[in-house]
């Protein structure tokens, strides 16, 4: 449209058609070097390093020789490895699931108020993500603290404790899923309800006149609408969740015994703490295949969406 | 509205009162449970505020941890006057403004171009844009740390330790985003609106700085929050690559200095802690629509 326009006033004034080629070649031109700077931000400084861990991983450990895939197989024979990768994909999907199901309760609970009130608890049921989550963390880790912990204080007259929060495997397993969903439910919320508001209120109005439940509602018309966000969310927070380092580095830093590394947080002990730079990058590569997987399903929906509308 | 309706109707309708009297109990039964949301997602900073206010002793006392008997602000006037802690929120201060105002330059001149002077390639590079969003930091952190000792080696330049070096890597986390929002911006922007310029005679540059920016304010805000919140809260790359204590960012700096061994001072920590999440906090609390709407923009734009 634009260029029909543009060609449009130059015919009109109709002297040069040079001009107008030459100006033509000027926008795309011009266009190039307006996004110059993204491109080289994403070449130089994600692009590239990407596909610089996959030559790194192949090197030995004083990255002087080409080893092939030997840091992979060494890691397929160590135990802490499956550990790893066993708490990964626990710690995610676990996480991704409770945040899902919360911010979907707590969508719909902020939906049925009256809506002068919503702004006041969407308000306030959003700080968690708000606070960084190194932060935010440090007060779990207190709320957590061995000795002192505030829970623990108010479990012990109903006879519970105390509870080693994270000096325990299945315990500390719990609490950097807990710390997780803490902090990402808020999002799920705000999305989930964002999706609410696009559901027409007629068809509610209509479902609760021909006798249906609430819950028949919420089953039968919200959440066919609000599929497509939902999935979205999910997979966007699964590629979020699978390669979060902050809490558990915080939290745990992967104690007790190795059981609550993730992949980012045990390929920065052995990448940077130890100096095994091949075998980081090797670990970290892990989390490619699952993040692959959710992209495509990401971009598929975003392309989709791209061309109706 | 739904509500009205149905209540108004009901002295007249019998058959409807139960279902007016079944919508006041699940608006109360709604309200019960958000508090207990509520509950659990203010507890920690809460918590936090609480912990601030305590002197050492009492937090070591054996007595209820959830209130505070004798408050006192001397873990705030410790921290402020502490130089160290004042050069992490410096150093914070600096490179998320920096950060902002460069991820600012570029992504609203990209998604400008990529938005509306369709080019060799724009498409792809839109989509490529969306997809580095989508390839997190855990992943790049290693083989960046391998390239700046070559950069070192080769061009003499130290990235390491080097609380600037942050202002050239987080622009790789809001960047994309930030360009990913404005272009969704710019699309929605009438065409009309572009055209009447170009035939007015308006430059490129003119169009876009005297007609895009400021109908897509809300956008650039939002864009602007995101950046700037993302960069306050950046956690890996500066624990990958500062190590001196005068070249740490807050969240670090944090972590690893009032933190000494074993020895929690839990006060002070928390106190630090409460600061350095302050200044999202405050605005999240003063723009809390473009917050939300950029937050929203990733899934519901495109």
């Amino acid at each position: 449209m634009v260029d029909i326009a543009v060609r449009g006033v130059s015919t009109a004034t109709a002297d040069k058609r040079s001009g107008l080629q030459k100006m033509m070649q000027r926008k795309s031109t011009i266009a190039f070097l307006m996004t110059l700077p993204l491109i080289l931000v994403i070449f130089v400084l994600v692009a590239y390093p990407a596909v610089y861990a996959l030559y790194l991983a192949m090197l030995n450990k004083g990255m002087t020789k080409f080893v092939g895939l030997s840091n992979f197989d060494f890691l397929f024979g160590r135990e802490t490895f499956w550990m790893v990768v066993w708490q990964s994909c626990l710690f995610a999907i676990t996480a991704v699931i409770f945040k899902a199901i919360i911010g979907l309760i707590v969508a719909h609970l902020v939906h049925v108020i009256p809506s002068k009130g919503q702004r006041k608890w969407r308000g306030m049921l959003l700080v968690p993500w708000v606070i960084p989550a190194a932060m935010s963390t440090l007060a779990w880790l207190w709320l957590f603290d061995p000795s002192y912990s505030a829970f623990n204080w108010l479990l012990k007259p109903l006879g519970i404790g105390p509870i080693p929060w994270i000096g325990e495997t299945a315990w500390a397993r719990f609490s950097v899923i807990l710390v997780n969903v803490w902090i990402g439910a808020p999002f799920f919320m705000i999305m989930y309800l964002a999706a609410l508001k696009s559901v027409p209120e007629q068809l509610q109005e209509a479902a609760a006149i021909d006798g249906a439940s609430w819950w028949q509602r919420i089953w039968y018309i919200n959440l066919p609408i609000m599929r497509n966000i939902i999935a979205i969310t999910a997979l966007f927070s699964l590629i979020l969740t699978f390669a979060n380092f902050d809490i558990v580095r915080v939290l745990t830093r992967g104690d007790p015994l190795n059981s609550t590394h993730l992949f980012a947080t045990w390929s920065f002990r052995l990448g940077i703490e130890s100096g095994d730079i091949p075998l980081g990058a090797a670990v970290s590569l892990f989390m490619v295949p699952i993040l692959a997987v959710a992209a495509t399903f990401i971009l598929r929906d975003v392309n989709k969406r791209g061309n109706e509308a | 509205m739904a509500t009205v309706t149905i209540a108004t109707g009901a002295p007249t309708r019998p058959s409807y009162g139960s279902i007016s009297r079944s919508r006041r109990w699940a608006l109360r039964w709604a309200y019960v449970f958000l508090v207990l949301f509520a509950i659990f997602f203010l507890t920690p900073p809460v918590y936090m505020f609480i912990t601030s206010l305590k002197s050492s002793a009492e937090i070591a006392a054996e007595i209820n941890p959830w209130w505070v008997f004798n408050p006192t602000l001397s873990n705030y006037v410790e921290l402020l006057t502490q130089n160290v802690y004042l050069t992490f929120f410096r150093n914070s201060a600096i490179v998320s403004v920096c950060v902002v105002a460069i991820t600012m330059l570029i992504s609203v001149v990209a998604a400008f171009a990529l938005a509306r002077m369709k080019f060799w390639g724009s498409a792809t590079l839109a989509t490529g844009v969306f997809l580095t969003y989508l390839i997190p930091e855990t992943l790049l952190f290693i083989p960046l740390f391998k390239m700046f000792a070559w950069v070192n080696e080769a061009l003499g330049i130290q990235l390491m330790n080097n609380w600037w070096t942050m202002i050239i890597l987080y622009p790789t986390l809001t960047v994309p985003f930030a360009t990913w929002i404005m272009i969704g911006y710019f699309a929605s922007i009438p065409k009309e609106l572009d055209e009447a310029a170009l035939i007015d005679g308006a430059t490129w540059f003119q169009t876009l700085t005297k007609i895009f920016i400021p109908v897509a304010m809300p956008g650039i805000i939002a864009a602007t929050i995101f950046a700037f919140t993302v960069s306050w809260a950046q956690f890996l790359y500066p624990l990958a690559f500062t190590t001196s204590t005068d070249q740490l960012v807050l969240p670090v700096g944090i972590i690893t200095t009032l933190i000494k061994g074993d020895v929690f001072n839990w006060g002070q920590i928390m106190t630090g802690a409460l600061l350095g999440a302050a200044p999202p906090l405050i605005i999240y609390a003063f723009l809390m629509d473009y917050y939300i709407a950029g937050l929203t923009a990733g899934a519901t734009k495109g």
